[in-house]
């Protein structure tokens, strides 16, 4: 029998939020998290949490498990279990909806805030805008992002000033257009993140790196945008 | 861009290179300060205000002076930007820091003239 503890909140109904326990026949299974989820659910059906793709594509599931970010569909019981108990909370910083789900306004409005769309000013060409192979393997580790908000969530920075600095993911992601050799709006993407705020916040303490589940490295990207602000400033 | 007005160079680039620069210097500056102890064990105080009388060793001080104010204003600006949410608290806390590291800076200007 496996101990889970869930944190429970019910905004309507509850004054304030609780960690219920539950116990679960994983029938000596090392299960994902998810599916000990789907377990507790047929305890009880109120438990409320969100999932999708159910195998790490579409970031969904993104929660607290025994105090580590990651997606619980692709989380093994064996990567997490502390003495037989999974401690299971919604990730940290956003507000709660519900149980384990949380709101992500803020965390999309970063994301826009970065402009995530190829921006350039030069006429379209008859077919497409082509990339030499090494240009296209600079966006290696950037792309991947599935936006689960597991980083940011992980992030200090972004815990104290979520409405200033953009937070792991969505630097990850201005990085990705700064590196994009058709992306001809470099002087504008940078000239939005030169305040004390949106990139320099981060003080590289890589809590982002080291919850990442597709195992990419904002500090890295972060390190890469500075540098450009640099090259730019100097 | 997110405004900033109270930081100590606008710019967030200017800030993170001044805090590198500044701790470079201060690094130098405690080395230096730490192996000459070491190197004369029986230091006197003419020796030591001899040391201070040669000019390259007062602009040394002086850049590490500078540096030490640039470097704490602009470390514990972060600081109350991270941790004290309330503006009135926060704007006072910095005009605080403020008012001590530019006190400190003319106080240590004046003893390093002074001596």
């Amino acid at each position: 029998m496996l101990n889970v503890s869930v944190y429970r909140y019910h905004p309507e109904q509850d004054q304030k939020p609780y960690m219920q326990d539950f116990q679960v026949d994983t029938g000596g299974k090392d299960l994902m998290v998810l599916d000990v989820l789907f377990l507790l659910k047929e305890q009880d059906s109120t438990l409320t949490f969100r999932r999708s793709c159910r195998e790490g594509v579409c970031g969904s599931d993104g929660m607290n498990i025994n105090g580590v970010n990651g997606l619980a569909c692709i989380t093994p019981l064996s990567d997490c279990v502390n003495n037989g108990k999974l401690v299971l909370r919604p990730l940290p910083a956003l507000p709660v909806i519900r149980d384990l789900v949380i709101d992500m306004e803020q965390f999309y409005q970063n994301y826009e805030r970065i402009k995530p769309f190829l921006q350039n000013d030069k006429p379209a060409p008859a077919i497409e805008r082509l990339q030499s192979p090494e240009e296209r393997a600079k966006l290696d580790g950037l792309y991947e992002c599935i936006l689960c908000a597991c980083c940011s969530t992980a992030c200090p920075s972004f815990w104290w000033n979520p409405d200033k600095f953009v937070g792991p993911s969505g630097l990850l992601q201005a990085y990705r257009f700064l590196a994009d050799s058709r992306d001809t709006a470099t002087e504008e993407r940078l000239a939005e993140l030169d305040d004390p705020f949106s990139v320099f916040r981060c003080h590289g303490i890589m809590n982002c790196v080291n919850v990442c589940p597709k195992g990419l490295n904002p500090t890295k990207a972060i390190g890469h945008i500075r540098n450009m602000l640099l090259s730019r400033g100097t | 861009m997110v405004r900033a007005v109270t930081s100590f160079g606008r710019s967030g680039l200017y800030d993170w290179l001044m805090q590198r620069v500044s701790a470079v210097v201060l690094t130098l500056y405690t080395l230096f300060i730490v192996a000459y102890i070491i190197a004369n064990p029986q230091l006197t105080y003419a020796q030591w205000s001899g040391l201070f009388d040669i000019t390259a060793m007062r602009i040394f001080s002086l850049m590490a002076l500078l540096s030490l104010g640039a470097h704490v204003w602009i470390g514990l600006w972060s600081v109350s930007t991270d941790y004290i949410k309330p503006m009135g608290i926060r704007f006072v806390f910095q005009l605080l820091t403020g008012a001590a590291m530019f006190a400190y800076t003319v106080w240590g200007i004046q003893l390093l003239w002074g001596l």
